[in-house]
């Protein structure tokens, strides 16, 4: 156990780095970052704000992860968001409970996973193609369901799911972490994560030890789905209302960002999702950064381009050699000198 | 340091590491002018590696490398060609799209006005195969020759860029005898040019037949340069396994097991445009033995037979009851097991460990949501480790770090920890060096003695007579022959094959 955590945060530790630079930059920047404080029983400062804000990335980032082990992408997630939310705001206006409400928007969100994964798993469609449909065809759904204005309401429960708190923590917090943790425990505690990676490696050789890899492929894409509804759920519950045209927009791509931040491969294989998780985060610390700091709003785009690429040059195989090489020659020289002492 | 003037190529202190393992400790590697220089070892003792860190394809971690005097330093194999250093490897690395010409001109065609000068690269490409005694039609695409041709073109593009140091990398792994002949005269050609070759391969006659000098590594560190004249086959193979070599394919086979009952039967069992609908009926405890050319239908017959390919005609039963091969977890479920040929795309999972390569067959008939434990998955890997002899540091490693033959071994592992009771073995032995092929071949017997049911495809006929109770001969994506008893030899399965050529042509 000792040796696993061991290795857990050697692989962890260049998000664990970047996340820490970014957070001491934003601190430089703006010296209340670290201040939190409790407010009629609700934590309030950045930090929470960051976490917060960060939800839905992370959220999408925990199915990203597990899509782009089986060698996939889900580009649809960002749109699956907006039909969700559309789904959510249309049934709740109608008057359904909110029970109802929940289940129709995830069992869309589900049905959307299902539809990726039959394309890509059944018919065999190109993963980016395939999803590229639904992103493209997902958001035209939503604005038929919304009828193209952005549908508001009232219902306190729905609201709850993005403004409301759950132990002091706000609430979108608290769920991207239990799916999270839920996941986690799914994936590493049962055989899932192995099979998975098996397939993102080598899909024929897994097919030919008996893995059943057409369903394990649909089961990434619907479990993508799954976190996509829930990520528009919260979305739609923070602004009160469902807006096919920006809810979730181009999350997707900060969401296959924070899992390549999080140091995942983009062709598949071996994954972690507390590095996706802390890529997410990272990414969100970047964009509450460049807010706080005051800078004019049309540099973020590009501070935020910067910041990535550093982290990404630090993370890219041709560094992490050079500092292997590094790192072995100190160790040679030090050997060569404790050979002379002798 | 010692530079003899007569070396060509001097390679002094080699080391490479990998994360966890030495791949080459301080290997020391000569190659005087105009000879024929054979490097041989077991799978994993360091061969490519080290011809991949004098070519520049790796970076190596210590040592010099001296070529014609000067010190050379190559970061990539394009480096290494212009230095003088050309590699031909296995399989052919040329373009089968292009025409012969375009091939061995690619990159430096002669020019006319900025445009490429056909007629002229078509000329030189004649001339320069006139060398090799070699007459072809040269603006033809690649692919329309054999290998043996190809292989030919890529030694004369080589030479032509390099001419100082070839080096051949199993370049007769898929040639026949003629073809060999053919390959063997031009080396000792170029050899007479002053060329210095460098021929790694797993044939040990053929070492015997054109190499001036041999160099043997084991485990990584260099064994011994020897001249090849003064150093006799027995003495050879101890070099390179450390130990004398058990005489495995001596022994005489098992009458017996050909009197278990048979529990295996396909009956006009076959798949439209893949093989002929065929009968096969295998016993307990019995080899049956696939032989026949590359092409003919051999890995076809293993594939329907494990439902990687499903059958459209015919049935399958097992112990006189029908089953389902619809696929191979359908497959897997009656207890089959599949080895297949190309272990690269078929076999291993490169970037997963040792130990998860090793549980995966079981783990995914289990199901994900019955995981092995890790104590379970670990006494697995390690009990098949040390049953199977795999080298490796330890069962964390990525599979894709092993050598061939380790690999090959793991992934048997893979269907041993399943308990299948009918295995089908797809050229289990191909690309493995002399020592790992008699492990295996062992292996093989061992699993018929404890009552398995073996499927062994090779194109190695000895290897199949020394094991196989009966021979099926393939040609033509048709089961044509049976050889059983006295009748199983090397001279019945090539006429079987001829025969079958014969009565077609006269058809």
């Amino acid at each position: 156990m000792n040796s696993s955590t061991k290795a857990l945060l050697i692989r962890l530790a260049p998000q664990l780095a970047a996340l820490a630079v970014v957070l001491l930059l934003n601190f430089t920047m703006f010296p209340q970052f670290f201040h939190i404080e409790v407010q009629n029983g609700r934590l309030y400062g950045s930090l929470i704000d960051v976490l917060n804000r960060g939800a839905p990335v992370a959220l999408l980032s925990i199915g990203m992860t597990l899509v782009i082990a089986t060698k996939g992408i889900d580009l649809s997630v960002g749109a699956v968001i907006a039909i969700c939310g559309a789904v959510a705001a249309a049934s709740t206006v109608s008057g359904n409970s909110l029970a109802l409400t929940l289940a129709w928007a995830i069992g869309v969100g589900l049905a959307c996973g299902l539809w990726n994964g039959f394309l890509v798993a059944v018919l065999d469609i190109q993963p980016i193609i395939a999803t590229l449909v639904l992103m493209v065809a997902g958001r035209g759904i939503a604005q038929l369901i919304t009828e193209g204005a952005i549908m508001t309401f009232n219902d306190e429960g729905l609201i709850f799911f993005g403004s409301g708190s759950f132990l002091g923590l706000p609430m979108p917090v608290v769920i991207w972490l239990l799916v999270a943790l839920a996941v986690l425990f799914v994936v590493r505690r049962t055989a899932l994560g192995m099979l998975v990676e098996a397939i993102g490696i080598n899909r024929r050789a897994s097919t030919l030890s008996g893995i059943q890899t057409p369903v394990l492929l649909i089961a990434a894409y619907v479990l993508s789905g799954l976190c996509a509804a829930i990520a528009g759920i919260i979305v739609a519950a923070d602004i009160k209302g469902a807006d096919a045209n920006n809810a979730g927009l181009w999350l997707e791509l900060d969401a296959i960002l924070a899992v390549v931040v999080g140091g995942n491969s983009l062709l598949g294989g071996r994954f972690s999702i507390v590095g996706s998780l802390i890529g997410a985060m990272v990414i969100q610390a970047v964009n509450t950064g460049i807010l706080l700091s005051g800078f004019p709003p049309e540099f973020n785009l590009v501070i935020k381009a910067v910041i990535v690429i550093a982290i990404l040059v630090i993370q890219s195989p041709a560094v992490q050699s050079a500092a292997s090489f590094l790192s072995r020659r100190r160790a040679d020289a030090q050997g060569a000198r404790k050979e002379q002492v002798q | 340091m010692a530079n003899n003037s007569e070396n060509i190529l001097a390679a002094a202190g080699f080391c490479k590491y990998f994360p966890g393992s030495t791949a080459l400790d301080h290997v020391d590697f000569t190659l005087r002018r105009g000879e024929v220089h054979a490097l041989l070892g077991e799978n994993g003792a360091g061969k490519s590696t080290l011809i991949k860190c004098m070519t520049g394809a790796y970076r190596r971690d210590g040592g010099s490398l001296v070529l014609d005097g000067e010190e050379i330093d190559p970061h990539n194999t394009l480096a290494a060609q212009k230095l003088g250093i050309g590699t031909v490897y296995q399989e052919v690395n040329l373009l089968p799209n292009l025409s012969v010409a375009e091939n061995l001109f690619l990159g430096r065609q002669p020019r006319r006005f900025g445009m490429v000068n056909v007629r002229e690269m078509n000329r030189k490409a004649r001339a320069l195969l006139a060398e090799y005694g070699i007459d072809i039609d040269v603006a033809r695409q690649l692919d329309g020759y054999s290998v043996a041709i190809q292989q030919v073109i890529a030694i004369a593009r080589a030479v032509d860029l390099s001419g100082k140091v070839l080096i051949l990398d199993e370049p007769t792994a898929s040639l026949d005898t003629q073809e060999v002949a053919m390959l063997f005269r031009i080396v000792r050609d170029l050899k007479k040019r002053g060329l210095g070759i460098v021929f790694i391969t797993h044939f040990l006659e053929q070492v015997y037949d054109v190499t001036d000098r041999i160099t043997v590594l084991r485990n990584g560190k260099l064994v011994g340069t020897r001249e090849t004249a003064s150093l006799d086959r027995e003495a050879l193979i101890g070099m390179m396994l450390g130990h004398e070599l058990a005489q495995v394919e001596a022994k005489a086979k098992d009458a017996e097991a050909q009197g278990g009952p048979v529990r295996y039967q396909f009956s006009n069992f076959g798949k439209r445009g893949k093989i002929k609908p065929f009968d096969l009926n295998v016993r307990q405890g019995e080899v049956v033995g696939i032989a026949g050319l590359l092409g003919s239908g051999r890995t076809e017959t293993a594939e329907v037979m494990f439902g990687v390919e499903r059958a459209d005609s015919g049935e399958a039963t097992v112990d006189g009851k029908a089953v389902s091969l619809s696929g191979p977890r359908a497959a897997i479920k009656n207890r089959f097991a599949f080895c297949p040929e190309d272990r690269k795309t078929d076999g291993i999972i490169g970037d997963l460990s040792i130990r998860e390569n090793i549980v995966m067959a079981l783990q995914a008939r289990r199901g994900w949501a019955r995981p092995i434990s890790r104590i379970e998955q670990n006494a697995l890997a390690d009990r098949y480790i040390e049953a199977l002899d795999i080298r490796t540091t330890d069962r964390e490693k990525p599979i894709r770090l092993l050598s061939g033959g380790n690999q090959q071994k793991a992934i048997l592992a893979r269907w041993l920890a399943t308990n299948p009771e009918f295995l089908i073995l797809d050229e289990p032995t191909r690309g493995i060096d002399v020592g790992a092929h008699a492990e295996i071949i062992k292996l093989i017997e061992d699993l018929c003695r404890q009552g398995m049911s073996l499927i062994v495809i090779s194109s190695e006929l000895e290897e199949l007579v020394a094991y196989s109770s009966r021979i099926v001969v393939l040609r033509d994506r048709e089961h044509v022959a049976e050889l059983t008893g006295e009748r199983i030899s090397a001279g019945h399965i090539v006429n079987a094959i001829a025969a079958a050529q014969g009565t077609r042509e006269g058809a």
